[in-house]
C-alpha cells in the first residue's frame, strides 16, 4: 500500500483539554505508517458558535486554515467533529458559490493567500476506514479488545447533515450509523447497540442551557450503561469533554448515578494495536481508565 | 412491465385511545410489502384489512399539507413520501410505527399539535406593512429579495423537525426549528416592519435560538428541505447586525471566539468560560476545572499555544469583520 500522507487539523481541543488526543492520533499513526503533517498555522474553526456572529469572519478564517493543506497538497484530516463539520460546510459553500469564493479570496488576498478548493477535508475516522482499510488495520491489531462490551457514541457534526457529511463519510446514514461500530469489531471489541448512540451530547449549549446539555449527556451515559456497555468511545473531544468531564452535572440533571469511562477513538484504536497507555495519554481522563 | 418485488416486514404499531386507555400498547401485523408501497399505503392497508379503528391523520397523499407525519423507527417522515424499501434499507425488515410525539398522542398516530402551532403564532407569522387602504400599484417583490427567504417559505408545518428536536424535547418553552425558519421567513421578507419585534421575541433565553444544541436534526429530517439550523444561524446574525443582541452569557460565548482567535489564533478555552460567564459566574464551573486541571487538562494562560502566522490571522479579523458587539 502507498504510504498515506494528510495534513492534520488538529484544531484548539487536542492542543488543550485533550491532549490525550493529540498524543493517541500520533500515535497510532506512527504504528500504522500514515504521515501525519501537523497544520501549525490553522486557527480556531469557529465551534459553530463564531458563525453565529460574524459568518463572513467565520468563512475566510476556515477557508484559510483549507489553504494551508492545500499549499502542502494534501487531504485536510480533522479530529474534531465540530472542525470537520465548520470546516467541510466552509468548503462546500464556497465550491458551490463563485461569487462568495471570490468574496473570501478578496481577503484573503491580502495575506497573499487563495482558496482554490483543492484539497478534500475527512474526518481521521473515515480516512482510517476508508484509505487505510478496516482490514488493513484489523490486521495489525495485537492485542483484541474482546473482552470489552464497547458503546460507541457518533457525535452530530460526523453524521448529520448527510448530504454535506455523505461527501466524505462514506454515505454513513445518519438513524443508522456503521462506522465506529465496525472499528469496534475490528479491533476486536464487542460492539453495543443502545439509542443514544446517534444523538446529541448536549455540548454547545452548555453554557447556554446547562439543564438541557446535562439531560442529553446523562441519557447518553444511561444508554450506554443499560446496554452493558464497559465504556464508550467517540471520533469528537467535545462528545469527549461532555462525557468524560461532565458526568455529576449529567447525574444530577437526570436523577441517576451515570459514569463510564470513555475513549478518544484514536486510544481505542491505540490499545488494539498494542499501545502502551502512556502513549496514550489515559492518563489525562476525569473518569479514570481502570481497566487497562 | 417491470416485476413487483417484495419484502415481508413486521410492523409494531403504536396505539392509544386518549378516552379509553390507561397505557400505549403495540399491535404487530406482518405484511408483504412492495417496492411501490410508501409508509400510508401500509396504514392504508392495515386499516382497511386488519383494523379500522387505527388512527391516523392523511389528506393530500403528495407530501404539501404535511399532517401525515409519523415516525417509523425514531425517523420523522412524511407517511406519504416515504418509500418502504428505503425505511428497510436504513431499519431492516422490522418497523415500528409511531406518532409524532408519543406523549402527545391522542389516538393512535394523532397528535395534539397544540404546542407547534403556539409557538408558530408566538413569532408572528405574517407579514406586517403599512400598506395604503386603496393601492394604485401591486406591491411587487423582486426575485432577488425574494431570494433571500432561503425557500424558508417551503415549509408544509408537518412538525417532523419540532418533535425531532432534543432541545424542545427537554425544554418546551424553546421555540423549536420550525417556528424559527418562520421567524426568519418574516424577518426577511423586505415588506415587512415587525423585523425587530421578531428579533427580540426570538431572542429571549430558553425560548430563543441561543438554546439550540446544534445536533443539525432539523437539517436531516426536513422533508421540504428547509434546513431550519441554517435559518437560526441566519437569525443569530440579524440580532448581532440589528443591535439587538443581549449582553449576557450566550451572546458573549459567540463573541468570545473572534476575540480569542484574534488573540492566539486558537480558542482559549479557559477564557472563553470566564469571558462568557463573567468572573462571578465562571465560579460555578470550578468543580470540573480542578478536575481538569488534575489531569492536565487545563493549560496555563503563559503556555497558552498561538498560531503560526497569527499576524494574518490579526489582519484578516480586521478586514473581514462585518459585526459589531
Ligand atoms: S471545534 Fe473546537 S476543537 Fe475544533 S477548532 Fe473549533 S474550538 Fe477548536
Ligand atoms: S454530539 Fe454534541 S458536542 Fe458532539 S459533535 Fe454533536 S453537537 Fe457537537
Ligand atoms: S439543530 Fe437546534 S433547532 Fe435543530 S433540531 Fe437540533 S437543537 Fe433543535
Ligand atoms: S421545517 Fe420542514 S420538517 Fe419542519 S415543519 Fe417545516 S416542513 Fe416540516
Ligand atoms: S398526506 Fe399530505 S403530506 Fe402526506
Amino acid at each position: 500500500m502507498e504510504k498515506l500522507k494528510y495534513a492534520l487539523y488538529t484544531g484548539c481541543t487536542a492542543r488543550e483539554s485533550t491532549p490525550e488526543l493529540l498524543k493517541s492520533t500520533l500515535a497510532i499513526a506512527d504504528k500504522l505508517g500514515i504521515e501525519l503533517v501537523l497544520l501549525d498555522e490553522a486557527t480556531c474553526c469557529g465551534a459553530s458558535h463564531l458563525q453565529d456572529y460574524d459568518d463572513f469572519l467565520s468563512l475566510v478564517l476556515n477557508a484559510r486554515n483549507i489553504c494551508y493543506a492545500e499549499k502542502l497538497g494534501l487531504t485536510m484530516v480533522t479530529i474534531c467533529n465540530t472542525c470537520q463539520l465548520n470546516t467541510a460546510m466552509t468548503k462546500h459553500r464556497l465550491d458551490t458559490n463563485p461569487e462568495l469564493k471570490a468574496r473570501v479570496n478578496a481577503k484573503l488576498a491580502e495575506v497573499g493567500l487563495e482558496y482554490k478548493g483543492s484539497s478534500e477535508v475527512t474526518h481521521f475516522l473515515y480516512a482510517l476506514i476508508q484509505d487505510y482499510g478496516l482490514e488493513n488495520l484489523a490486521a495489525k491489531v495485537q492485542v483484541p479488545l474482546s473482552q470489552f462490551n464497547i458503546a460507541p457514541f457518533y457525535g452530530c457534526h460526523n453524521i448529520r447533515p448527510s448530504e454535506l457529511q455523505n461527501l466524505s463519510n462514506g454515505g454513513e446514514n445518519p438513524y443508522n450509523p456503521t462506522s465506529l461500530d465496525d472499528l469496534i469489531i475490528a479491533c476486536g471489541g464487542v460492539n453495543v447497540d443502545y439509542e443514544e448512540k446517534n444523538k446529541c451530547c448536549g455540548f454547545h449549549a452548555e453554557l447556554q442551557a446547562p439543564k438541557t446539555a446535562a439531560v442529553l449527556t446523562g441519557n447518553a451515559i444511561a444508554g450506554a450503561m443499560d446496554a452493558n456497555a464497559d465504556w464508550m468511545v467517540t471520533p469528537c473531544p467535545l462528545c469527549h469533554l461532555k462525557l468524560d468531564v461532565q458526568h455529576h452535572n449529567a447525574s444530577k440533571a437526570i436523577g441517576r448515578d451515570v459514569k463510564l469511562p470513555v475513549l478518544h477513538m484514536p486510544q481505542m484504536v491505540g490499545l488494539a494495536l498494542g499501545c502502551t497507555p502512556a502513549e496514550l495519554g489515559l492518563g489525562h481522563h476525569v473518569t479514570k481508565v481502570d481497566f487497562v | 412491465m417491470d416485476t413487483l418485488q417484495t419484502q415481508q416486514v413486521t410492523f409494531k404499531v403504536f396505539r392509544f385511545n386518549e378516552e379509553t386507555d390507561y397505557l400505549p400498547y403495540y399491535n404487530t401485523y406482518t405484511l408483504d410489502v412492495t417496492h411501490e408501497e410508501v409508509v400510508l399505503d401500509i396504514l392504508n392497508r392495515i386499516k382497511w384489512d386488519h383494523d379500522g379503528s387505527l388512527s391516523y391523520r392523511r389528506s393530500c397523499r403528495h407530501g404539501i399539507c404535511g399532517v401525515c407525519a409519523i415516525k417509523v423507527s425514531g425517523k420523522a417522515v412524511l407517511a406519504c413520501k416515504t418509500r418502504l424499501f428505503d425505511m428497510i434499507d436504513v431499519f431492516g425488515n422490522e418497523l415500528v410505527i409511531e406518532p409524532l410525539s408519543t406523549k402527545r398522542a391522542i389516538k393512535d398516530l394523532i397528535i395534539d399539535k397544540k404546542d407547534f402551532w403556539d409557538k408558530h403564532a408566538a413569532i408572528k407569522p405574517y407579514v406586517e406593512a403599512d400598506i395604503a387602504e386603496h393601492p394604485a400599484q401591486e406591491n411587487l417583490v423582486s426575485p432577488h429579495d425574494a431570494e433571500k427567504l432561503l425557500e424558508a417559505d417551503y415549509c408544509i408545518q408537518c412538525g417532523a423537525c419540532h418533535y425531532s428536536c432534543p432541545s424542545l424535547e427537554i425544554n418546551e418553552q424553546y421555540f423549536g426549528p420550525a417556528a424559527f425558519a418562520a421567524a426568519y421567513r418574516f424577518a426577511a421578507d423586505v415588506r415587512d416592519n415587525a423585523s425587530v419585534e421578531r428579533l427580540n421575541i426570538v431572542n429571549e433565553e430558553a425560548q430563543g435560538v441561543w438554546d439550540c444544541v446544534k445536533c443539525m436534526e432539523c437539517a436531516q429530517v426536513c422533508p421540504k428541505e428547509v434546513n431550519p439550523i441554517e435559518k437560526i444561524t441566519k437569525l443569530h446574525n440579524m440580532i448581532f447586525e440589528a443591535g439587538v443582541a443581549k449582553n449576557n452569557v450566550a451572546t458573549r460565548h459567540a463573541v468570545g471566539f473572534a476575540h480569542s482567535i484574534d488573540k492566539h489564533g486558537l480558542l482559549d478555552e479557559g477564557e472563553l468560560v470566564r469571558y462568557s460567564e463573567g468572573n462571578i459566574g465562571v465560579m460555578k464551573h470550578l468543580p470540573e476545572a480542578i478536575a481538569m486541571w488534575k489531569n492536565g487538562k487545563i493549560v496555563m494562560p503563559w503556555n497558552m499555544p498561538k498560531s503560526k502566522n497569527l499576524d494574518e490571522v490579526k489582519k484578516l479579523i480586521k478586514s473581514s469583520s462585518t459585526v459589531k458587539f
